[in-house]
């Protein structure tokens, strides 16, 4: 059989199979890049005020309900409002010019804003208090908090990560007693809790309309 | 579509292209919290708070609890305490949170047309008021609706004092003057009734659907229903409706008899004889036999006037109702709860034409467009040398007027409303004022010269008069209750008089009769979305009106649905289309008021026809001698249901007592056939709960309050009328209507039994919709409910195609809007938005199920059924909808589904659906024949 292509054209259809190849593979890596939360896993992320959890929870010892007022009860685990913030600051460090975001806050009664760490799609519906009611600890999912001197987010947030834990929610599960600690004792009973804590099958965790509506 | 392309065209489109598909995949924006300054006391973020207020709707309240999710007010529910709600709730109570959030309100004075400031208005309503305390308010009138806000009125009440010369005009287009007067001439003095329709074994409606209209519909619906079930204890009700107008009560009445409104006069007298005991030759058979069954009920029964008809049969109503010994068992009467003293719009109309109105103020009324067009009010207004129109929106009035001042919304202000029996409710704010705007209190404050009281404090002052002893506790509990203890109307003891008979209506080869609609009512919620996209009941039709007439009258004009006719009455001419309801009277059209409005706002200009154009000067309800033009051109409806014949598949099945007593187990004959067939797919098997819902047909008046509920609570958008013609309307439950009878049936035509079916998803246990998805986005899961996964959905429509009830809904474009913000902060946050592509239908309010699942297992206790309530079963003013755990035997939906009245709905597929329907049951005369003959027009 003679030859259908010329060397020529031989060459020109590979460079261009290349070119269509780059072009994929730049697509895609742009595509992933663009999709990626805003901050990264591990990455600080700026805030008005440079607020230090190692500071409040890891030296002060002070209790993650002081100012996420509503972790227990609500979907939401609640920012704390400018009041509370001042409840200790109008006393301690209260010259100290860091304060300024919130001072101005209590002046002009307006928000202070704080960007968002943990941002999940608005498909999604997570509620903190169901989780703190099944044993589920805080370090579970925002990590060794204590040691943060600007916060940063330690789970990836996808749904497979979410789904690891609905499959199989033993590991994490903690005494009552102990969601708040940072960090609470290693678990061992983890079947003996998921007894305590009346846990769902495994079916109903993983059912779409779990977190979905 | 014809499309040429060049090279060039077509290389810029495949670049433009590209271009959009890279912003597509965008990484989500980085977002910000929030936190409080002050944090309310026990706040919890994210929870819906209810607070209690009322929905004002021509004066009268009904008693609500707004769901305020974040400070956000975003649905409405019965305030179970309230005696005009009970828990439910009418359609446009529902739809009163999209007007809060309508970005067509108004958002500025405006002077001449021109936007204004508040100060300068301040200054203007100052000097009226200065001017006025010189003169004592002479050429100062005021023309406001219906008022029974105790605190308004004794502003007024003040007003007058203060300024004798002072007029003050009240205008309703919807009024309710005929009974009014027929109360005068029975009892001598205007009075208020009130029907205790639970007490009544047998009713007898004249032209009076009082499950639509009027303040207490609601109510009145939930007592209607109690008795249409037949397990209820007393046993069930008959009802024989004589309409001129096809309404709902007519549809599920035992016997429905259509008459003209000249034939409905004379069956009216021809009863009132019959009752006496007299004999008239002429009467047909039925009517004998309904004045027999209402002597056979004496002191439990019950004949209702209906708002159009003349005073003469009011007062014959009252004087039957005496005589019937009716009167303190069924019926009631109460001081007028609207004092009906004051002067009339056709007053007001003369006075301007004299140049005698120096100064108007249109308190919260929309006369240039809702007043008769033959009154001339418009041309009238211009005499007026300073108008002043306070309103929502810069509505037609508000154009022809010098002055606009925006209103706040009723759920954004502080006032006080009385519901039908006089209950007082107090009317507490949801939320600040959105675009300022004040409130009628306010105004009528400023005039009075208390230049800055609020309304807060005028509220408060008046019941602070009444209730000075422990004013702060009192306070306190009625906003929580949302009911003012007490205070409802008592019952006065009174005779009617004999009446003397008297003809009012005129035999006529044509009457127009006007209507409230049954959506935009009287054109007020014109600019509503929700409301024009709800289907009319009879005739699904979305975003029109019609002149509705009946098959035979539609014959004898040779005209069609669709068919543009010119209607004349002296002088006055309106172009409308037809459309043929079959079971109207013959000889008379209906034609709905509130639309064809040239001001209402984007989603209302311009929508159906104006039938105020034809109203005579009185606004009366009935006009005799109407010609009628075919003029050969054709309008197209957009309707969400084309097919109302169910071709023997029987869809809805029915029985009479008397059949359903010989056999109670009347659904299985027709569904036995098809019962215990198997399935090759593995049985489901739920430990814990497993939903399912039954829909009472017995109860169901087909009022749509749960297709409007729906959309409210699940977010679900409008689309438009063009999008409904293509049958894209994205409803989550429908409610389907049928004409039992073929269509070449006359007398099925003539006067057909109506069947309502509302249709959600059933939620299948063997789905066919789950079958065939390719990616798995709708799912079976472990409470049986079939889920719909917005992200996992690729729109290949495969699951709506295979689903036998069509209740998937598809968002062929992007129809929820993302770019108002007024709109985006209404939504439920509770609830997905969804994008174009995604298939959607209903959950079963999956969000409440969710709720309430959390919290239980928060308590660690079982949820208790009644405790997860849907959106449509909340808002039914009939209960006509239980939900809740078939696991859980002693469930009320458990337990009607043991009932023999249950069946599913197709049960021929083997769908095995979770929704099945209880049959409906009438109650029928056994000594009228089926189909109710017309009786032949002649005088008695």
């Amino acid at each position: 059989m003679p030859q259908v292509f010329s060397l020529r054209r031989v060459l020109l259809i590979k460079l261009g199979s290349l070119v269509l190849l780059i072009v994929v593979a730049a697509t895609l890596v742009v595509m992933h890049w663009q999709m990626q939360y805003p901050n990264a896993v591990g990455a600080p992320v700026r805030q008005p005020i440079p607020f230090s959890h190692k500071h409040h929870v890891g030296d002060d010892g002070i209790d993650c309900r002081y100012c996420h007022t509503s972790v227990e009860r609500g979907s939401s685990a609640g920012l704390p409002s400018t009041q509370i913030c001042l409840s200790c600051h109008s006393q301690l460090f209260s010259d100290a010019n860091i304060f300024n975001p919130l001072f101005s806050s209590m002046q002009s009664n307006r928000s202070v804003v704080w960007t968002r760490v943990h941002d999940l799609p608005d498909f999604v519906y997570f509620d903190h208090s169901i989780h703190v009611a099944k044993g589920v600890a805080c370090v579970e999912c925002h990590g060794r908090i204590d040691q943060m001197p600007l916060t940063w987010r330690v789970a990836s947030l996808d749904m497979q990560w979410c789904l690891d834990c609905h499959r199989a929610p033993q590991p994490h599960l903690h005494a009552a007693n102990e969601i708040f600690a940072m960090p609470p004792p290693a678990v061992s009973n983890g079947e003996q809790l998921s007894g305590f804590y009346h846990l769902r099958s495994r079916q109903r965790l993983t059912d779409c309309s779990t977190c979905h509506r | 579509m014809n499309i040429s392309l060049d090279r060039r065209q077509f290389i810029k489109l495949i670049a433009a292209t590209g271009a959009i598909a890279q912003t597509a995949c965008s990484r989500p924006p980085p977002e910000t919290i929030l936190p409080y300054v002050h944090m309310p006391e026990r706040m919890l973020p994210g929870a819906p708070e209810y607070y209690a207020t009322a929905f004002v709707q021509h004066g009268y309240a009904i008693g609500v609890l707004i769901e305020s999710n974040m400070g956000r007010p975003i649905k409405i529910e019965g305030n179970p305490h309230h005696p005009a709600s009970r828990g439910a709730t009418n359609t446009f109570a529902q739809a009163s949170i999209l007007q809060l959030w309508d970005p067509d309100r108004s958002r500025s004075v405006r002077r001449d047309g021109i936007v204004s400031t508040w100060s300068e208005w301040l200054s203007a309503i100052s000097s009226i008021s200065v001017e006025a305390q010189k003169n004592r308010g002479a050429g100062l009138r005021i023309l406001t609706g219906n008022i029974t806000s105790p605190t308004l009125l004794a502003q007024l009440q003040q007003l007058k004092i203060q300024f004798p010369n002072l007029h003050w005009h009240t205008y309703e287009p919807l009024h309710n003057d005929n009974a009014s007067a027929g109360a005068t001439l029975a009892f001598g003095k205007p009075l208020d009734v009130i029907y205790r329709i639970e007490r009544a074994n047998v009713i007898v409606t004249l032209d009076a659907d009082f499950l639509s209209h009027g303040p207490a519909a609601t109510i009145y619906a939930r007592e209607f229903a109690a008795r249409r079930r037949p397990d209820h204890a007393a046993g069930m009700n008959r009802v024989y409706a004589l309409e001129c107008s096809p309404g709902l009560l007519g549809t599920v009445a035992d016997h429905r008899i259509p008459l003209s409104p000249a034939e409905l006069e004379r069956a009216a007298w021809q009863l009132a004889e019959l009752i006496e005991g007299n004999t008239i030759n002429d009467a047909p058979n039925w009517l004998q036999q309904i004045a027999l069954d209402l002597n056979r009920h004496r002191g439990e029964s019950l004949i209702i006037a209906g708002p159009r008809l003349p005073p003469s049969l009011h007062a014959l109503a009252h004087s039957l109702n005496e005589r019937l010994n009716n009167s303190q068992h069924t019926i009631q009467y109460i001081a007028p709860v609207v004092p009906p003293q004051n002067a009339s719009l056709q007053e007001l109309v003369s006075a301007m034409s004299d140049g005698g109105v120096d100064t108007l103020f249109i308190l919260n009324n929309n006369a240039v467009y809702q007043a008769p067009a033959a009154l001339e009010f418009s041309a009238a207004l211009k005499h007026v040398r300073c108008s002043i129109h306070a309103g929502f929106y810069v509505d037609e009035t508000a154009r022809q007027c010098q002055w606009h001042v925006p209103l706040a919304h009723t759920y954004e202000q502080w006032s006080d409303a009385r519901a039908y029996d006089g209950t007082a409710t107090i009317v507490q704010p949801l939320i600040a004022p959105l675009y300022g705007g004040t409130s009628p209190h306010e105004i009528l404050n400023r005039l009075l010269g208390n230049e800055s009281r609020s309304a807060y404090d005028t509220v408060r002052a008046y019941w602070r008069s009444l209730r000075s002893e422990n004013f702060d506790a009192f306070w306190q509990s009625v906003l929580q209750r949302g009911v003012i203890a007490d205070s409802a109307f008592p019952s006065q003891t009174v005779v009617a008089r004999p009446v003397e008979k008297s003809r009012a209506l005129n035999d006529a080869s044509l009457t127009a009769i006007f209507a409230a609609d049954p959506a935009v009512d009287d054109g007020e919620y014109s600019n509503n979305g929700w409301l024009q996209e709800l289907p009319r009941p009879l005739s699904a039709m979305t975003w029109d009106n019609a002149a509705l007439m009946s098959v035979a009258t539609a014959r004898r004009y040779n005209v069609n649905n669709g068919d543009i006719v010119e209607l004349q009455h002296n002088g006055r001419r309106l172009q409308t289309p037809v459309w043929i309801v079959p079971g109207h009277a013959d000889r008379a059209i209906t034609l709905p008021l509130g639309y064809g409005r040239w001001a209402a706002g984007n989603s209302g200009n311009g929508v159906g026809f104006n039938a105020y154009a034809l109203r005579p000067v009185d606004s009366s309800w009935f006009i005799d001698g109407i010609q009628l033009r075919k003029l050969g051109t054709r309008y197209s409806f957009a309707l969400t249901q084309t097919q109302t014949d169910s071709a023997d598949r029987k869809p809805v099945l029915h029985a009479t007592l008397t059949e359903l007593r010989a056999q109670p187990e009347f659904v299985r004959i027709d569904t036995e056939k098809n019962s215990g067939a198997g399935s090759l797919y593995p049985e489901y098997s739920y430990d814990n709960y497993k939903w399912g819902m039954t829909i009472d047909l017995s109860a169901c008046i087909g009022c749509n309050a749960c297709t409007i509920a729906c959309q409210a609570e699940n977010n679900i958008p409008v689309v438009g009328k063009n999008e409904v013609a293509r049958g894209r309307h994205m409803h989550w439950i429908r409610v389907d209507h049928y004409f039992e009878g073929s269509k070449e049936d006359e007398s099925a035509q003539k006067n057909p039994t109506v069947l309502y079916q509302p249709v959600p998803c059933m939620h299948c246990e063997r789905a066919p919709c789950e079958e065939v998805c390719p990616v798995g986005a709708t799912m079976h899961d472990s409470e049986g409910l079939n889920v719909q996964v917005y992200n996992r959905c690729v729109g290949t429509r495969f699951c709506s195609n295979n689903c036998p009830y069509k209740v998937r809904r598809f968002n062929f474009l992007q129809y929820a809007d993302r770019e108002r913000e007024s709109l985006k902060a209404q939504r439920n946050p509770e609830v997905t938005v969804r994008q174009r592509g995604v298939m959607e239908k209903c959950t079963y309010c999956l969000q409440r199920i969710t709720r309430g699942r959390i919290e239980a297992e928060k308590r660690g206790t079982p949820l208790r059924d009644g405790e997860i309530v849907t959106a449509c079963q909340a808002v039914c003013p009939t209960q006509a909808i239980a939900f809740g755990n078939l696991n859980d035997g002693d469930s009320a939906v458990a337990r009607a589904q043991h009932s023999s009245r249950n069946y599913t709905l197709l049960e021929e597929l083997n769908t095995k659906p979770r929704t099945t329907y209880l049959a409906k049951i009438s109650n029928p005369n056994a000594s009228i024949s089926a189909q109710l003959s017309k009786p032949e027009p002649r005088d008695a």
